[in-house]
């Protein structure tokens, strides 16, 4: 395994430095909101995990086209790697909203289309590594892993555009949303910033990530191949 | 006046802003510390293979 190249080791630290910066921007930089209160808050991360979550979502699609396409198994290794940060980040996303809902729709659940094709494609996902698991062959699970990877990616923007086109409760932050929609607020200008910053700073965290969890692929296949050499 | 005041007062919600960044963070670190204990144990065992290795040799 080959040593933490220095570019990681700064972008470590960029990374916490910029974590640290959005929590205080979080905590004691964006204004109260007059209606919800504290709970308001959590939409900056809530937001920033979803955003997280689609974001590694798709470059798993295209990893998954590249391994299709160049039949590397690196592409794989990225692909993993890449579903693994989203799944997790997406599931923060989804249970932090049922907070936030809790707070300020006074449930901590509803099926609304949001939340129905948010744990849809969650769920989509967790098959996933169930699919995975139940194949033995490398490069067959690697091209397995690719289509599905391409296929399930339908269900991300189908999340997306879901408070767009079906009528909703569910806050539209970016763009004109449902009438029904409650929870909504106007961002004043530093909740607006702050918001941009805790995106930008959760695609850096993502990325940090992303590198960390490819090197932990390559060490898993490193350690696949050695075990069967060892076995022969 | 006192029902004016409390009307325009945002909603107590502190505790759900508790509860929300602990999930957060919490789930956070524990995906970190996932990372951090698969990869030694990965090198422990990378380590444990090429000795078994050697010694068939």
């Amino acid at each position: 395994m080959n040593p933490k190249p220095r570019l990681l080791a700064i972008l470590d630290v960029i990374t916490i430095l910029l974590f640290l910066t959005a929590v205080g921007m979080v905590f004691f930089y964006a204004p109260l909101e007059a209606v919800m209160g504290q709970v308001q808050r959590v939409f900056y991360f809530h937001v920033a995990n979803a955003w997280v979550g689609m974001l590694g979502f798709m470059v798993a699609a295209i990893a998954g086209i590249a391994f299709l396409r160049k039949g590397d198994r690196k592409w794989d290794i990225v692909g993993l790697s890449a579903i693994e940060i989203s799944f997790v980040f997406f599931f923060t996303a989804i249970v932090s909203g049922s907070i936030w809902a809790r707070g300020s729709w006074g449930t901590w659940w509803t099926w609304d289309p949001r939340l129905t094709t948010a744990a849809i494609c969650e769920l989509v996902y967790a098959a996933y590594f169930l699919l995975r698991q139940g194949i033995d062959d490398p490069d067959r699970r690697a091209r397995f892993g690719a289509v599905y990877a391409i296929l399930s990616f339908i269900s991300v923007p189908l999340t997306f555009i879901s408070i767009r086109i079906f009528r909703t409760i569910h806050p539209v932050i970016i763009g004109s949303g449902a009438a029904g929609a409650e929870g909504s607020f106007e961002m004043a200008p530093k909740m607006l910033q702050t918001f941009m910053f805790s995106l930008f700073t959760f695609s850096i965290i993502f990325v940090d990530l992303l590198w960390h969890r490819i090197r932990l692929g390559k060490l898993a296949e490193e350690t696949e191949n050695l075990r069967l050499k060892t076995l022969q | 006046m006192i029902n004016t005041l409390i009307l325009q007062a945002p909603a107590e919600t502190t505790r759900y802003l508790i509860a929300g960044y602990t999930v957060i963070f919490g789930i956070m670190l524990l995906y970190v510390v996932s990372l951090v204990v698969r990869s030694r144990n990965l090198k422990r065992e990378i380590e444990n293979l090429k000795q078994l290795d050697e010694e068939k040799k």
